[in-house]
């Protein structure tokens, strides 16, 4: 039998010609990134060394990416202490994939390191952050760890004891119909399978829809996979990501391009007919509760939120402009929108994007995570309701227990903020 | 014997273990204040020392899905919380073992609030009811660094070797 995407990778990484599923290995990493949690990370990473005799040195300071993205610019004299920490160690330590809170290099770490060509195909990322499941799009394996597996990471260089996952694969064919997005189609995904229904498995996208999607979209289904308890999602890269790294991320080195084998094994397989999907959204409070959006009745919004590591590039911003464009948000609702990075807002400043929201009404934030999680900006009100372009809606999650959090792609979330109710984008939002 | 101080069902999200608005505190030694913060009278009881260590936490399945944040996993090794879920998101379960934090993996428990829980390495004997259940065990993959007390030693042990074999060579 041959070798899914990440068991090639898993082999390339621990220099064996073959490993399985199941097999515990220790494979070298190509990139390690963390966000604000570096504070965590830094202290660990110290307690490794305590008493050891040796000097604190990270294993390779160009394969560590350190982006400020959490609470930015810092809500607290708390974590803007954290942060002046973490630029004290990237100065002492040489680290030069580090991006400040500016405006010529900052962003949402997951929007970052595609877009600055730090991951290449074939590569193991490890990301102290849930979400570094977005990498796969690059056809890297990428998965989150924690803070004290990250400081292991920047001394050893490599993930100690990590269990080869089995995969499942995904096989999406059909053209998508107008206004439906790969967020409907990564939302029903992970109603139809669960929130568990991969845990401690890997997503391979196969299929002609996964083929046609260009790298924004792939990187919003790798991204929300660890919402089905994926340890990664991953699509097998192609000339698509030729194109995105060589023309997008001005990368100049060799890249090279596998997929799986054709006779790899897989634990299951999961077809996915796009044309019949229709917008959808995740009601409260968990990410599996998903239904069209005809079906979950008249839900009165009162904050719209576009943008995260999910939802905040062009693509997106361009679907929602030409929704609110030359109309109003509609009273009494908030529309905050976060560019993923500085990068696209910069692109979406010159065609015109930001105008036409902020005409209609929105808010634009400096890219950013902090309303996402509830940590910095656009909390919620006891009993309201948000609908957001992120990735959980778990209680408590935009930083009140007391409100509801629903998810959606952009046309959904345009559509309705002319509305103020959820709204289906192919009939209202006009 | 130790008591079940707080049942919870699926799905219980690092969100709910260890809310976004407390993550500016990352030391663990500062994190134990914060757990279970939307549970209120939990919290209150937890902070005031009213909770042995030892005490269980029986929760449904996936707990400790969502953010990666470690700070959900030290938040409950300050109280030493001992953690019974019909099974472990994969982040959450990695923090927890690196850390030192004891989880059980019990797929058919059941148990309320206030009951008196044997747990043995196979099974655990709910003395309350008098009911049993399988414990499955932890990953294998993990199993060295549970034995080292957690990853910080594990890697420090680690690191010792590699430098040791760089000296020889």
């Amino acid at each position: 039998m041959g070798l899914t995407m990440v068991e090639k990778i898993l082999a390339r990484a621990t220099g064996q010609k073959k490993v399985k599923a199941g097999q515990v290995v220790e494979p070298k990493v190509s990139l390690a990134m963390s966000h604000e949690n570096a504070a965590l990370v830094i202290n660990q990473f110290l307690e490794v060394y305590k008493d050891t005799g040796l000097k604190p040195r990270v294993w390779d300071p160009d394969k560590i990416a350190i982006i400020l993205d959490h609470r930015v610019p810092a809500e607290s004299s708390k974590t803007a202490t954290n942060q002046k920490k973490i630029r004290e160690f990237v100065a002492a330590q040489k680290i030069k994939k580090f991006h400040d809170i500016r405006g010529d290099e900052g962003g949402i770490c997951h929007q970052i390191l595609p877009e600055s060509g730090y991951v290449l195909p074939g590569t193991l990322v490890v990301g102290t952050d849930s979400h570094t499941t977005s990498h796969g799009a690059l056809g890297a394996f990428s998965f989150g760890i924690g803070a004290t597996e990250m400081a292991s990471v920047w001394a050893l260089g490599q993930v100690l004891n990590v269990e080869v996952p089995g995969t499942i694969k995904v096989v999406a064919k059909g053209r998508f119909p107008r206004h439906v997005l790969p967020k409907d189609f990564i939302l029903y995904l992970i109603g139809l399978i669960t929130a568990e229904g991969a845990n401690f498995k890997v997503l391979e996208y196969h299929g002609p829809t996964i083929e046609n999607m260009d790298t924004s979209g792939r990187l919003t289904v790798c991204n929300m996979s660890v919402e089905a308890g994926a340890t990664s999602g991953i699509v097998p890269p192609d000339k698509e990501t030729l194109r995105y790294l060589r023309e997008e991320a001005r990368v100049k080195g060799k890249i090279e391009i596998f997929g799986p084998d054709p006779d790899a094994e897989y634990e299951k397989v999961v077809g996915i007919d796009v044309s019949r999907l229709e917008p959808m959204v995740a009601c409260p409070h968990t990410v599996d509760n998903v239904k069209p959006v005809r079906q979950v009745g008249k839900v009165k919004v009162d904050q719209i939120v576009i943008g995260s590591c999910t939802n905040g590039r062009l693509d997106d911003l361009a679907v929602a402009a030409r929704i609110l464009k030359g109309k109003k948000v509609a009273k009494g609702v908030r529309m905050l929108v976060f560019p993923a990075s500085f990068r696209i807002y910069q692109r979406a400043l010159k065609l015109g994007y930001i105008a036409d929201l902020v005409k209609a009404g929105a808010v634009i934030m400096n890219p950013g995570c902090g309303c996402c999680l509830g940590v910095h900006q656009g909390a919620l009100g006891d009993g309201e309701v948000a609908l957001s372009t992120t990735n959980r809606n778990f209680k408590g999650r935009m930083g009140n227990p007391k409100a509801d959090v629903y998810l959606c792609s952009p046309a959904v979330a345009a559509a309705s903020a002319l509305t103020g109710y959820i709204t289906d984008p192919r009939k209202g939002g006009k | 014997m130790a008591r079940v101080v707080l049942k919870l069902g699926d799905d219980i999200s690092t969100d709910i273990i260890y809310p976004g608005r407390f993550m500016a505190t990352v030391l663990p030694t500062e994190t134990p204040q914060y757990a279970f913060a939307d549970f209120p009278e939990f919290n209150a009881r937890l902070k005031s020392g009213q909770v042995p260590p030892g005490s269980v936490v029986v929760t449904g399945k996936n707990f400790g899905c969502g953010s990666s944040r470690e700070q959900a996993a030290s938040t409950l090794k300050g109280h030493e919380l001992v953690i019974v879920a019909r099974n472990f998101a994969r982040i959450f379960l990695q923090n927890a073992i690196n850390l030192g934090l004891r989880l059980v993996v019990c797929p058919e428990v059941e148990a309320e609030e206030g009951d008196e829980l044997e747990i043995l390495p196979d099974k655990i004997i709910n003395r309350t009811s008098g009911k049993e259940f399988k414990v499955e065990p932890l990953p294998k993959a993990r199993q060295a660094i549970i034995d080292a007390g957690g990853l910080i030693p594990y890697t420090r042990q680690r690191l010792l070797e590699k430098v040791a074999a760089r000296k020889r060579a």
